[in-house]
């Protein structure tokens, strides 16, 4: 269905579009960020300046985006998928010549006061041209092998060059985002079949190359499987943080210690407690009920994130709906799967509770995506 | 693209079904991850609780021994020392400021350290203890332990520090260790948990920082338990590092020292290389400096002293310092061209004190000139003019090739900071560099050691030794890593005709032993330690047209910045070469006078194993000698030189 099927006149205008907005999804966004201020303001030791007040700033920004690309029709993003796609890929491209090191790693073009990070760019933006690709196939070439190589390549080739960074973390988003919207495009279950079996395979080539000449990944990488294996194995190292995110979210029991109270975060055992580890500190203050309820909200924005897709009789809508809500799903379970150790530690942080520069502004642009599929779904009459 | 709405139907319900596949798929990952959150916050809370209580039992590092250094025989040359120090923790010690003010009642405190203590309290992560103050008096340290109940987040610690008993005779060789600085740990991609150590120490320089690796160690950890306030109330458990594996230099601590006595307050440079294996038994830079100064933190009026002096204390001139090698290189040039052919072993070369090339002359160092001479000849009185006619005739790529043959040029491999590759220039590398062809006048210039053409100390003691083996030795400066003995460089034929060779080195012999050689004032009168060598005298400036007119000013009238730099390379006993030697005087005036007296003592020192007897020097001059012996402050040999202690 392209947008000349679209029945313009039950699309709402104007400010009537107001009225249109998926606001349960924009209120448990704002919750869940309100969540975050609470606990940046707790692991600064009680000041807002160093990391609520900035997150705060771009949140306000984030949401002024959201809105901002929600109004605007959802087929001119359909237009410019295949443009955002390539920008998003040169930028990957660029960061490998012009890149500044982070962290070891390779992530960021720094533009002056902002600093880009083009693979969360790219997140989106892989999201967009999928879906843009499997609304312009005709259904019943979606399993042809010609037609399944070329989006496997969209998805592998920043997969790739995100893998080189090195960014783990983010290459496995990548690939798992893509590898859902191709899913619910259609694609015969075979392939999917086959690639799990491949990645299988590839897991244990890479266990077995360890140490000889043809080493597949780095050592440091090696060390991050170890110790989710074995945290104890290195407890002064990298299975510090594991061993000790563990102690922070069990010490928590059903209630918590209370806001501001919690002893491991006090005691600043995790380096990277304002980011990837900022759930520990909100399982230690608030315990049980408080992780639970986080989930929830989580479990929620995905629900509404679905309904609104099936909702959606658009292909590319429903597609981009879909992936988003996917994408926003892996960011969360992967960070609270490894902080609770049950995934190695990858380096993904908490969405829109982290603090992260523009990774909060990305994620609340591509909800405005999703707000822009909501508004402007197509209606009967 | 219109499509007709069976397929878009279609389309919608097999989205819809995977959506709800994918869907489901999400609801039991969280319904998994909430039991997850149950199962370690609900089930194993307990027992999570009382962990967390136990983090008053915490790790930490033990930073292993770093590793000795040794001379040749296992004579420490860097040791460790033990060092009593105070630190403090922020999380520990609460207000700090006012703890700091505590301890500053007790002992003596610096303002600067206590507002470098501030500046790395604030900057640091708060579980990190930050040194206050250390090399403690033992009655300065026991003071803080005593008074410990007072000072909450204070620990009394006992480390180790790097210490360097011989000061400065090693400093240029061994360089130095210091604190690690940020800079350190930008450069490093996955920094080892000891560097986070305040103060940690780590080689900045020379072996020191070459050698890292092996000196380092691993750590090793404590477990402790401390109290509400962070005290210490008890150690738990130990696991012992492992200590930094010792590392034993080629170098001769009792030669080291002498040379650099023999040296003294001149700007020079000197080196001793065993011909046989090519191993390092001296290799010394003067002015030198202490460099306990730099691991303690230097001072900046101390700092300042060494930088702004105009003998370059800092600078390493024996591998760093590229100098025009002068005539010491006219045995490269009759090399060049006795090889190519391009002069024969017997034939003559007139010199009337001057050359001519078109419109230039190119002068001798004598101004009557010397007349007709052969090769053994020229060497023997360093004609200048005998060699721009030999090198004309070689042509500066046999002349370059020869250089590099004989090491000027080649880059050594030592681990050393800073090592320069000397440079043997040919026409390819004026035009990439200057972009001008080559001129004949550059080969003259070449031919007796100026112009372009530049040699480290070290590459001259290598050119020595390669005359005096006939192989192509290279140096090498570790004799053992870890106990195991490092492999001693190849050292093939170096594929000299010996005809060749034995004509340089007869020259080399007449230098030194025939009254009209340029240094037999330097001759050493013990048949059995006879010595040859070459003079080498570097310009640093230009002669003028006008100034050779009215006679070249001598070197003792011209400030010291623009006199000469002395050079000198020998070999010896002749018969069986045993030691080859380098040194330049930088602005020390002609290399027979302040270069060859030098290298004479050096040399004597190392093939005598200590002080030679006088009977080795020429009778008239042993009264002298035996004054200036008197001056020299030498150490006495260090007894234990077992190498096993550990301070």
């Amino acid at each position: 269905m392209s947008y000349l099927e679209y029945n313009l006149r039950t699309v709402p205008t104007g400010l009537r579009k107001v009225l249109y907005v998926n606001w349960p999804l924009a209120l448990l966004l704002s919750a869940v960020a309100a969540i975050g201020f609470l606990m940046l303001y707790s692991v600064a030791g009680g000041r807002a300046d160093v990391w609520a007040e900035p997150q705060m700033k771009r949140f306000a920004a984030g949401m002024v985006a959201m809105l901002a690309i929600g109004f605007v029709p959802i087929w001119f993003w359909r237009n410019i998928s295949a443009l955002a796609y390539l920008i998003a890929l040169a930028l990957l491209v660029a960061v490998e010549f012009f890149g500044a090191i982070g962290m070891g790693a390779q992530r960021w073009i720094d533009l002056g006061p902002v600093r880009l990070q083009p693979s969360e760019l790219m997140k989106v933006a892989l999201v967009m041209a999928l879906a843009a690709y499997y609304d312009w196939l005709d259904i019943r070439k979606i399993s042809h092998p010609l037609w399944v190589a070329i989006p496997a390549l969209l998805v592998i080739a920043p997969a790739a060059l995100v893998l080189k960074q090195p960014d783990l973390g983010t290459a496995i988003l990548l690939l798992a985002g893509g590898g859902i919207v191709m899913f619910v495009a259609g694609v015969s279950l075979w392939y999917f079949g086959t690639v799990i079996a491949l990645v299988v395979a590839l897991v244990f080539a890479v266990m077995e190359s360890r140490g000889t000449d043809w080493q597949l990944i780095e050592d440091y990488q090696f060390k991050r499987i170890d110790t989710f294996l074995d945290p104890g194995s290195d407890p002064l190292g990298a299975g510090y943080n594991i061993t000790q995110a563990q102690i922070a979210l069990g010490s928590g029991g059903w209630a918590g210690k209370g806001y501001m109270q919690g002893t491991q975060s006090r005691l600043n055992f995790l380096p990277e407690k304002h980011t990837d580890f900022i759930f520990t500190t909100l399982a230690e203050e608030f315990g049980y009920v408080g992780s639970v309820f986080l989930l929830i909200l989580y479990g929620l924005i995905v629900g509404f994130g679905v309904a609104s897709a099936m909702a959606n009789k658009d292909r590319y809508a429903s597609l981009l709906t879909y992936g988003v809500t996917a994408t926003f799903f892996l960011f969360f379970s992967v960070n609270m799967g490894m902080v609770m150790g049950l995934m190695p530690v990858v380096g993904v942080p908490l969405p829109l509770v982290s603090y992260g520069g523009t990774a909060m502004i990305i994620l609340l642009g591509a909800f405005g995506l999703v707000q822009s599929a909501h508004i402007h779904r197509p209606r009967q009459g | 693209m219109r499509r007709n709405a069976k397929d878009i139907e279609e389309s919608a319900r097999r989205i819809s079904r995977r959506g709800l596949i994918i869907a489901s798929v999400q609801a039991v990952t969280v319904a998994s991850l909430a039991f997850r959150m149950r199962y370690l916050q609900v089930d194993q809370a307990d027992q999570f609780r009382l962990l967390a209580e136990e983090n008053s039992i915490k790790i930490r590092l033990v930073p292993p021994a770093r590793g000795l250094i040794q001379d040749r025989n296992g004579t420490v040359v860097a040791g460790n020392e033990q060092n009593f120090r105070i630190t403090i923790t922020r999380e520990e010690a609460g207000d700090t400021d006012a703890v700091l003010a505590r301890i500053a009642r007790l002992i003596p405190l610096s303002e600067d350290d206590l507002q470098r203590t501030r500046k790395e309290l604030e900057r640091r992560s708060p579980t990190l203890p930050i040194t206050v103050a250390d090399r403690l008096s033992w009655e300065n340290f026991s003071r803080i332990a005593v008074n410990a109940p007072a000072l909450p987040g204070v620990t009394t610690e006992v480390g180790l520090s790097r210490m360097y008993p011989l000061g400065p005779d090693f400093a240029h060789v061994l360089g130095y260790v210091g604190p690690v600085s940020d800079y350190d740990l930008s450069k490093l991609a996955d920094p080892d948990p000891l560097l986070q150590i305040p103060r940690f120490q780590i080689g900045k320089l020379g072996v020191e920082a070459r050698m890292e690796d092996v000196l380092r160690g691993e750590a090793g950890s404590r477990r402790i338990e401390v109290n509400s306030t962070g005290r210490v109330m008890r150690e738990l458990g130990r696991k012992d590092g492992v200590p930094g594996a010792n590392v034993r230099l080629t170098i001769d601590y009792l030669l080291q020292n002498y040379v650099q006595a023999r040296l003294g307050e001149q700007s020079a440079a000197a080196v001793v290389i065993d011909v046989r294996n090519g191993d390092i038994l001296a290799i010394n830079s003067a002015p030198s400096f202490d460099p306990n100064l730099f691991v303690r933190g230097i001072s900046a009026a101390d700092y300042a002293m060494l930088t702004e002096n105009d003998h370059r204390p800092l600078a390493d001139k024996s591998v760093q310092g590229a100098y025009p090698p002068g005539s010491t290189f006219k045995m490269v040039t009759a090399l060049a061209a006795l090889e190519a052919g391009a002069f024969g072993p017997n034939e003559t070369v007139y010199c009337p004190g001057y050359t001519e090339l078109g419109k230039r002359r190119f002068h001798c160092w004598k101004r009557a000139g010397h007349g007709r001479l052969s090769l053994v000849e020229s060497l023997e009185q360093s004609c200048d003019v005998f060699y721009y006619e030999v090198a004309q005739r070689a042509g500066i790529e046999n002349i370059s090739a020869m250089a590099r043959r004989l090491g000027i040029g080649e880059a050594f491999d030592l681990p050393m900071s800073a090592v320069s590759d000397g440079l043997a220039p040919d026409k390819d590398w004026k035009l990439k560099k200057y972009g001008t062809d080559w001129l004949v006048g550059d080969t003259f210039n070449a031919g007796i050691g100026q112009g372009f053409v530049l040699g480290t100390p070290l590459q001259l003691a290598i050119m020595t030794a390669r005359i005096a083996s006939g192989r192509a030795i290279r140096p090498r400066l570790l004799k053992s890593v870890a106990d195991r003995e490092a492999a001693s460089p190849e050292a093939p034929p170096i594929g000299i005709s010996e005809s060749s060779l034995d004509a340089v080195r007869q020259g080399m012999f007449r230098v030194i032993n025939s009254r009209r050689g340029t240094a037999y004032g330097s001759r050493i009168v013990d048949d059995a330690m006879v010595m040859a060598g070459k003079t080498g005298t570097s310009q640093v400036r230009n002669i003028s047209a006008a100034e050779r007119a009215a006679g070249v000013i001598s070197n003792d009238d011209l400030p010291w910045e623009r006199r000469d730099h002395a050079l000198f390379v020998c070999f010896g006993p002749f018969e069986a070469p045993r030691y080859a030697v380098s040194i330049v005087v930088e602005h020390g005036g002609g290399g027979s006078a302040a270069a060859a007296p030098i290298a004479r003592d050096i040399l004597l020192q190392a093939l005598n194993g200590g002080l030679p007897p006088l009977t080795a020097y020429p009778e008239s001059q042993r009264t002298r000698i035996e004054a200036e012996r008197k001056e020299l402050q030498l150490i006495e040999p260090i007894a234990d030189s077992s190498g096993k202690s550990r301070a």
